[in-house]
């Protein structure tokens, strides 16, 4: 796996915080990070064309990427409040790659959804909702840069 | 029987009006002794997000399956799981949970297997209660570890082996997953890629019914029993005198439809098979249909 150095600052953090949790307190700490995603921006309330289904996750979550002419990545999702583990799951993503550049959101290990050490409390089949989050922003950030 | 039994005029019509309970009851009778309320959901987090007052968790994922083998708690471990949960052998369980109770029918369909006498379900599950504006707490359920007895797990009555499915051949079969898995188009649920299977198609001979169209899509809850007749005896030809096999994909919608069959319509002998099609699917050597027809039952055999 993947070292912990070798993540954005902050995705280290929840990794780091999560590696050191036990179950139940893994728990907490997703719905912490649950409610802690924000709503989605105005623009987009009104716009839901512009947000793409996330099809791995078995909930429906919209997301939307863009990367602004700083090259700095702005991640914005959404997803229903009877499912909190899909919201946690794009809050860690919301959270660890917003501000990043194109380039830093791209270097984004896969196997970081591993380092989250969930296997114990999250089916492994949801887990893969996680990477399936993870996989489309950068996919979607590679088609802004190109 | 520990509590009595709602008597919801709804209810009154099934073939087992106390397996279901309203979310009238169930709040008139929460706290009352002998009566253990069980949330399972798909959904890990939801529980702690908030829960009917004394509810407690079980959840499918971690505590209702083996660690290394691929099956359910044998008679030890259950019986571990239910003194930890406060769980009396005699107690009444109600169970509810997310997505209109596939895991809550799931975990009691477990129970089930262990013969725990007293199971029901809330009909309507989180999103009845939910809509209704009825109480949620936050506070984990606090109750006393209890002596639950060690009971060997029932595998032969209420659950089928993929040999049973072969031997079984010539007789109804259920499924009960999305027109698109039953066909082949897909091998997944439409919003589940990722349980896969590395066949597409259905069990030869299953006729198909999609497990949602037991409720109403409104509030969730069973429909009545001459809908319920309609579905699965008219339209699909089922008998409830005929042994009967559910599956889908991995047993737990199917134990939603295997409840309607065995507690609402009270078929005699029906089994979930709980391998469903992320097994059948994979397995080497077994035949499969491709179709939106349900096709031709092979000879019955012995063994997969």
């Amino acid at each position: 796996m993947t070292d912990l150095a070798n993540l954005p600052p902050v995705l280290a953090e929840i990794a780091e915080e999560f590696q050191a949790l036990d179950s139940q307190s893994k728990l907490e700490y997703l719905i912490e990070l649950a409610e802690e995603l924000p709503d989605l921006p105005e623009k987009f309330q009104d716009h839901p064309d512009l947000l793409e289904r996330v099809i791995e996750c078995q909930s429906p979550v919209y997301i939307f990427v863009e990367v602004d002419e700083q090259n700095t990545v702005h991640f914005h999702a959404t997803a229903p409040r009877e499912s909190p583990t899909t919201r946690a799951f794009a809050s860690i993503v919301h959270q660890g790659v917003n501000g990043l550049t194109a380039e830093e959101v791209l270097a984004i290990p896969e196997d970081f959804v591993d380092m989250l050490d969930l296997k114990e409390i999250i089916s492994p089949l949801r887990v893969r909702g996680m990477l399936g989050l993870l996989v489309r922003t950068k996919r979607k950030v590679r088609e802004a840069i190109a | 029987m520990a509590v009595e039994l709602d008597p919801h005029p709804d209810f009154q019509e099934f073939a087992e009006p106390g397996r279901l309970v309203s979310t009238e009851w169930l709040a008139e009778n929460l706290g009352r002794d002998g009566l253990v309320v069980v949330e399972s959901d798909e959904d890990v987090l939801l529980y702690e997000t908030g829960h009917i007052p004394g509810a407690v968790k079980v959840d499918w994922h971690t505590e209702l399956n083996q660690g290394v083998l691929r099956d359910y708690l044998d008679g030890e471990g259950f019986a571990e799981l239910m003194r930890k949960k406060g769980i009396k052998r005699t107690d009444t369980v109600v169970f509810y949970g997310d997505k209109n109770n596939w895991w809550a029918a799931y975990a009691l369909w477990v129970f089930t297997l262990f013969g725990h006498e007293d199971l029901r379900i809330l009909d309507g599950g989180r999103k009845k209660w939910e809509d209704e504006g009825r109480e949620y707490t936050k506070a984990p359920a606090n109750r006393p570890e209890t002596d639950y007895p060690v009971i060997e797990r029932d595998d032969r009555t209420y659950r089928a082996f993929r040999f049973d499915v072969a031997k079984h051949f010539g007789k109804p079969i259920l499924d009960i997953r999305s027109p698109e898995e039953y066909s082949g188009e897909r091998t997944s649920a439409p919003a589940y890629p990722e349980e896969g299977a590395l066949r597409a198609g259905h069990i030869p001979s299953a006729v198909n019914v999609p497990w949602g169209r037991a409720v109403n899509e409104e509030t969730g809850a069973y429909k009545t029993r001459a809908e319920l007749e309609a579905l699965y005896q008219g339209e699909v030809g089922l008998d409830p005198k005929e042994p009967t096999i559910a599956y889908c994909r991995i047993g737990e919608r199917s134990s939603h439809s295997w409840f309607a069959l065995k507690y609402l319509l009270g078929f005699e002998d029906v089994r979930n098979y709980d391998g469903s099609w992320t097994e059948w699917g994979s397995l080497v050597g077994v035949p499969i249909v491709k179709s939106s027809e349900p096709g031709e039952a092979p000879e019955p055999i012995s063994s997969y």
